[in-house]
């Protein structure tokens, strides 16, 4: 019965360590699968978490925050699509900027406002998200096996995190079900064919972008607003590459997306766990190799050992109208 | 009441200095195929690329069933009933046939009731034309010859009654280039019209009802074309008599220089691209290889030439056996005697961000005279750069210039006298004319025949069959990846061409016609 | 066909362009100043007072910039062969480990000047290794190095984590490092050389790795530019296809390429942990590897422009150091936006301004207008 309650409280947390991620992987795939790679998720993250708890501290509210956190994160997003877009120029050079970009601004700026070293205010509750029941989970609580399932691992969630496992099938259904993600997925692999088709190729790949952009203030809005309650200095912790893995890894594709994520959060929630334990057999894995596993598994695809990762054929490439 | 489906007036654009269409007039009747024709840089794509939008005229008027139309981007073109079957496909590779069809026309934020549609419609324009595709078929699995029927069909679908074709039949076999105009004819009986851009007269005379000529930037002429025939158009096309017959002697072949067996090479995707293929080349003498674009000769060439390497099959050179399957590579060729001017000069030939003393010794820079030691010997190369600048009449004489600020002419005889001063024993020569002007075209080919007289093996491929016979002693035709024949240079056109459209002689089946 | 940028003079492409995007990068930090609450002009001026108004300052200034030379030259000899090298921050931390072996060994035995060259040799292999298996994988199994070279640099952190705590840790010690090197392990400071022209460095740990930087992007220059290597790696950084025609044997340029790289990266480590630390700490490569992706940009690539990059982010370091005494608004992550912005308008966004500077001069040089060479055909 140990084991049981072990393992709901590894995927409790495997849950909530995989949100964010989800939310930024998927906000790289409608980039990326537009064709405009970026390793910027990490900064419009940071500069998300950074805008909602500010936001909301100031105004008392989580939506406002929320609401804040999104647009400055699209405005961030907007200045990488000028830049790769408009410009032409290198993505991966404007990604960098952004992340550097973000990362001393919210640091100046928080510290310029609130005078707590780069912290926000503590978030009340009425400016946070807080952890919603599902109905009757109290009373099936006791119900064995099923209902500490339903009780203790689907329920007891933040909104934003049903909202965040929601939005996989949702982008599924867009990309392939949509004229917007027909369009999308075409520009991808040749932009040429949408132009030639009648279609700007600049609009809708602003458009990706911009969908990129929203989607990282969710994260960040997740990161500082519903599991902690305020933002503090780099709080994103490196998690929009971690994002990138999974995007990876998951070959570009929304449910594999959301199984990647799952996957890295749950090995995140392990090394949480196993930190200075002894395993059978294996004895004590050092807590470094866990936080290492994702980039390393995610070399290894890239390698192609496990499958081949290939990415959308137009991606990274500025589109230059010529015959 | 006009009669005219588009009518341009005036049509003025200039890319920087170059004057690409001067002053452009063109009628072209309602239900008829009208044939462009024109040499390379003609200013043909030029005029298309305003009419279908994508560029804009500086001046001049568009006319559409008679109304002055502003075509501001390809939407606009569409919307005025334009279509154009672009001469590289305008394809999403790894879509459905279906999926690249509805592209842009997908009638409703959803797609479920669109491709149903469109499945249907589809159903009916294969039926009504002749035009049969698999919707579900990927595009990257499918021929050439689909892939531009589903680039027709996709301006059906959207209700084109003007067709554009630009080069349609430059990536076809002639099989696949006869089914296309079969279906031109078909949609000019249903009272489509259609502009055909091209630059061989061939494909003017059989298909067309009108023709304009252009020529620099102009145009020079309209004919309707039964009034014409192919030697007035030709002369309308390069202005003068152009005698390509270049002057050489008899050719003396010596010892066998090169020799190919049994080659086969596959490309980057596992098609095979070189099928069995065996020939020599001897010393003294100049072989050429004519077919259409992409019958194998790119793949044949690279493998020679050790950049690709060969599934089976060996090459002697100097009778030495080399494997090709693997250990081979460019250098290698080199340090044995072979040069190489490449068929793409601006992605192979030559690095063009380089200055041109750096480009004169690209694939000869190991070379001990270009070096010191690990530093490269930058005061000969530079001397060594002005010679050639010299002997070759490379202009400007700058060797410190950027390659890209060279003319076109003036890049390939960079890359021609690189190739030829390594005093080679064999040379392996690819489209050697391509976008070149008429006075570096006759200086080119005049350097090929002094090698020939000077007892080199001379590999020429070309697609420009006149440039082959002109320059060739032999002549093989490859097809479908094979040698399908040889034939003396004089054998006339004709022949030639049913054996670049893989008959044989006697022989009137047709060979793998579906190849892509 | 139609020439995409009008040619413009030389000294304007290599001069006023990149001057005009640092410019603009500058004034909008200044623009965050501002936001912050605080003078622009005066944290300009406490910058240049914190950079170069006393010895110990113009000490810091260079001691910062050494490390930058390294890092800079690092990405930039990537992005000659056409590789976009983010993996200098990784490399630079492995590359502290050939530093610490070497001092740790020969520390107490030998003087600085013989432990000096092989911390040096061990700086370079131990960051060429590093940035080995991302070259290996991208020339051999087209692994897509930008974002290997990420992922490494997050296991070169986790991997250094563990070594300095549970490996290199001394027993009985708290804080995750080495110990500290002796005399042997300890690079003399430049301040004799400074004295000579009558600057007083002070305490600034601006040290004997400062030449060596310089001896470094001097090595660069002449790899790049008069070797046979240096014309191998432009070609296939300008047109693989042209390198394939040329023989030239991709992978291996890739791989020299990047261990080159890695190795110059690595050699970030001696400046501050044989210069400065005299023991390996955490996190003492404190992003300058990042840093060098905006040395190079800036700096176009050319050792000749990445030394006064790196020094101009030398002059950040230290100058912002100074700045945030006065401003307690103004921390050091001022540098890290200032960074950012360089990168990028001096990156993603460095032609942003080129069609009014080639209208200006087109303008100005109207009259001989029709001297152009035509490129296309």
């Amino acid at each position: 019965m140990e084991f049981f309650e072990t393992t709901i409280l590894v995927l409790q947390s495997t849950i909530r360590l995989s949100v964010p991620l989800i939310f930024a992987a998927l906000a790289g795939l409608y980039s990326e699968r537009s064709g405009v790679f970026d390793i910027g998720l990490e900064g419009k993250m940071l500069a998300g978490a950074f805008a909602g708890a500010a936001i909301a501290s100031l105004y008392e509210s989580a939506m406002f925050g929320l609401l804040g956190a999104v647009i400055v994160s699209m405005a961030f997003a907007l200045i990488h699509a000028f830049a790769s877009i408009t410009q032409r120029g290198n993505q991966i050079v404007s990604g960098v900027a952004i992340n550097f970009i973000a990362a001393g601004a919210t640091v100046i700026l928080g510290q310029a406002w609130f005078r707590q070293g780069g912290r926000t205010p503590p978030l009340s509750s009425d400016a946070k998200f807080n952890a919603i029941e599902l109905p009757f989970a109290a009373e099936v609580a006791d119900v064995p096996i099923l209902g500490p399932i339903y009780s203790d691992l689907l329920s007891g969630h933040f909104a934003l995190t049903y909202f965040a496992f929601a939005l996989v099938p949702f982008t599924w259904w867009v990309l392939f079900r949509t004229r917007f993600g027909l369009r999308l997925r075409a520009v991808g692999e040749n932009p040429a064919a949408v132009d030639t088709a009648g279609i700007s190729v600049i609009w809708l790949r602003y458009r990706a972008v911009l969908c990129c952009g929203a989607l990282c203030g969710f994260a960040g809005a997740y990161l500082s607003m519903a599991i902690s309650a305020g933002f503090g200095k780099n709080m994103t912790a490196g998690s929009g590459f971690i994002a990138l893995a999974a995007l990876i890894f998951a070959k570009w594709k929304p449910v594999n997306v959301m199984l990647a994520c799952l996957l890295f959060g749950f090995l995140n929630a392990m090394e949480i766990r196993l930190q200075g334990k002894e395993l059978p057999l294996i004895g004590e894995i050092p807590i470094q190799f866990m936080q290492a596993l994702p980039y390393i598994l995610t070399v290894i695809l890239l390698a192609g050992f496990i499958g081949k990762a290939i990415p959308p054929k137009a991606g990274g490439v500025p589109y230059v109208k010529e015959r | 009441m006009n009669n005219f489906a588009i009518e341009l007036q005036k049509i003025n654009k200039s890319f920087g200095p170059v004057h690409a269409n001067k002053d452009i007039d063109l009628k072209v009747s309602k239900g008829t195929i009208h044939g462009i024709i024109g040499e390379n840089g003609a200013g043909k794509s030029t005029l298309m690329s305003i009419l279908y939008g994508f560029y804009h005229a500086d001046s001049g008027n568009i006319l559409i069933d008679g109304n002055k139309t502003t075509i501001k981007d390809s939407n606009a073109a569409i919307a005025a009933g334009i279509g154009m079957v672009h001469q590289h496909f305008m394809l999403v590779e790894n879509f459905s046939i279906l999926e690249n069809i509805i592209l842009g026309a997908e009638g409703g934020q959803l797609l479920n009731s669109g491709i149903a549609n469109a499945r249907s419609e589809l159903k009916r324009l294969s039926d009504e034309y002749g035009l049969d595709v698999d919707p579900d078929a990927i595009i990257e699995d499918v021929p050439i010859g689909v892939q531009q029927r589903v680039e027709i069909l996709k301006t059906l679908y959207r209700g084109a009654d003007i067709l554009i074709l630009d080069e349609p039949t430059g990536v076809l076999t002639p099989a696949e280039a006869d089914q296309l105009f079969e279906i031109l004819e078909l949609l000019k009986q249903q009272g489509k019209t259609i502009i055909l851009i091209t630059h061989k007269l061939r494909e003017i005379m059989a298909i067309t009802d009108d023709v304009s000529v252009m020529r620099r930037g102009e145009m020079v002429a309209t004919r309707t074309t039964k009034d014409t025939n192919v030697e007035e158009l030709a002369e309308l096309m390069v202005g003068r008599r152009v005698l390509l017959q270049v002057e050489k002697g008899p050719a003396d072949p010596k010892d066998v220089v090169l020799k190919v067996e049994n080659l086969n090479v596959r490309d980057g995707r596992g098609v095979p691209m070189v099928k069995d293929v065996s020939f020599e080349v001897r010393a003294g003498e100049i072989v050429g290889i004519a077919g259409v674009a992409g019958n194998g000769q790119s793949e044949l060439m690279e493998c020679i030439t050790g950049i690709e390497h060969a599934e089976s099959g060996r090459i002697v050179l100097n009778g030495e056996p080399i494997g090709v399957t693997g250990g081979s590579n460019p250098s290698e060729m080199r340090d044995r005697g072979m040069a190489h001017v490449p068929e793409d000069r601006h992605h192979m030939g030559l690095v063009l961000p380089f200055e041109e003393a750096e480009n004169s010794i690209l694939g000869i820079h190991q070379r001990p005279e270009y070096n010191k030691g690990i530093f490269l010997d930058i005061e000969n190369i530079r001397k060594d750069a002005n010679e050639k600048i010299e002997k070759y009449d490379i202009r400007p004489p700058n060797n410190r210039l950027k390659t890209a600020n060279f003319s076109g002419g003036n890049q390939q005889k960079i890359v021609i006298a690189r190739e030829i001063e390594t005093d080679p024993e064999v040379l392996i020569v690819g489209q050697p004319t391509r976008g070149v002007d008429v006075g570096a075209i006759e200086f080119i080919h005049r350097r090929i025949i002094e090698m020939r007289d000077a007892g080199k093996a001379i590999l020429l491929i070309s697609v420009e069959l006149d440039e082959i016979r002109s320059l060739a002693d032999r002549v093989l035709v490859m097809f479908d990846g094979k040698i399908v024949g040889e034939r003396p240079p004089e054998t006339e056109e004709g022949a030639f061409g049913l054996l670049m459209a893989g008959i044989e002689d006697g022989d009137t089946t047709v060979q793998n016609g579906e190849a892509g | 066909m139609a020439a995409p940028y009008a040619k413009l003079p030389k000294w304007v492409d290599y001069g006023l362009m990149p001057v005009i995007n640092i410019l603009v990068a500058f004034l909008i930090s200044g623009l965050v100043v501002w936001l912050a609450d605080e003078s622009p002009l005066k944290a300009a001026g406490l910058l240049i007072k914190g950079a170069f108004g006393y010895g110990e300052g113009i000490g810091y200034t260079l001691f910062y910039a050494t490390s930058f030379i390294f890092t800079g030259l690092s990405v930039a000899i990537a992005i000659h062969c056409g590789l976009f090298n983010i993996g200098s921050e990784g490399q630079a931390y492995i590359g502290g480990i050939g530093v610490a072996l070497a001092c740790l060994a020969f520390d107490s035995t030998l003087p600085w000047f013989l432990v000096f060259p092989i911390a040096i040799v061990g700086a370079a292999i131990f960051g060429a290794l590093w940035a080995f298996i991302p070259a290996y994988l991208q020339a051999k199994r087209g692994s897509h190095i930008v974002i290997t070279t990420i992922m490494f640099n997050f296991i070169a952190a986790s991997l250094m984590i563990y070594l300095l705590v549970d490996v290199f840790k001394p027993d009985g010690t708290m804080a995750p490092q080495t110990r500290g090197f002796a005399e042997g392990g300890q690079l003399p400071r430049l301040d004799w050389l400074f004295g000579i022209f009558g600057i007083r460095t002070g305490a600034a740990p601006l040290n004997i790795s400062f030449i060596l930087a310089l001896v470094a992007a001097f090595v660069v220059w002449l790899i790049v530019w008069r070797t046979r290597l240096g014309y191998e790696i432009r070609t296939r950084g300008f047109s693989p296809t042209a390198a394939k025609y040329a023989g030239i044997n991709e992978a291996r340029v890739i791989i020299i390429t990047m261990m080159i790289s890695g190795g110059l990266a690595g050699m970030m480590a001696l400046n501050p942990i044989m210069g400065d630390q005299h023991q390996m700490q955490l996190d003492f490569v404190a992003g300058a590897g990042f840093v060098g992706i905006a040395v190079a940009l800036m700096g176009r690539n050319h050792p000749a422009g990445i030394i006064p990059a790196a020094i101009l982010f030398g002059v950040l370091y230290q100058g912002g150091a100074e700045i945030s005494f006065e401003m307690p608004n103004i921390s050091r992550d001022m540098i890290v936006i200032i960074q950012g912005l360089v990168i990028l308008f001096a990156g993603a966004l460095e032609n942003m301004f080129r069609p009014f500077i080639v209208m200006i001069f087109a303008n100005l040089q109207k009259s001989s207008s029709s001297n152009a060479i035509e490129a296309g055909e």
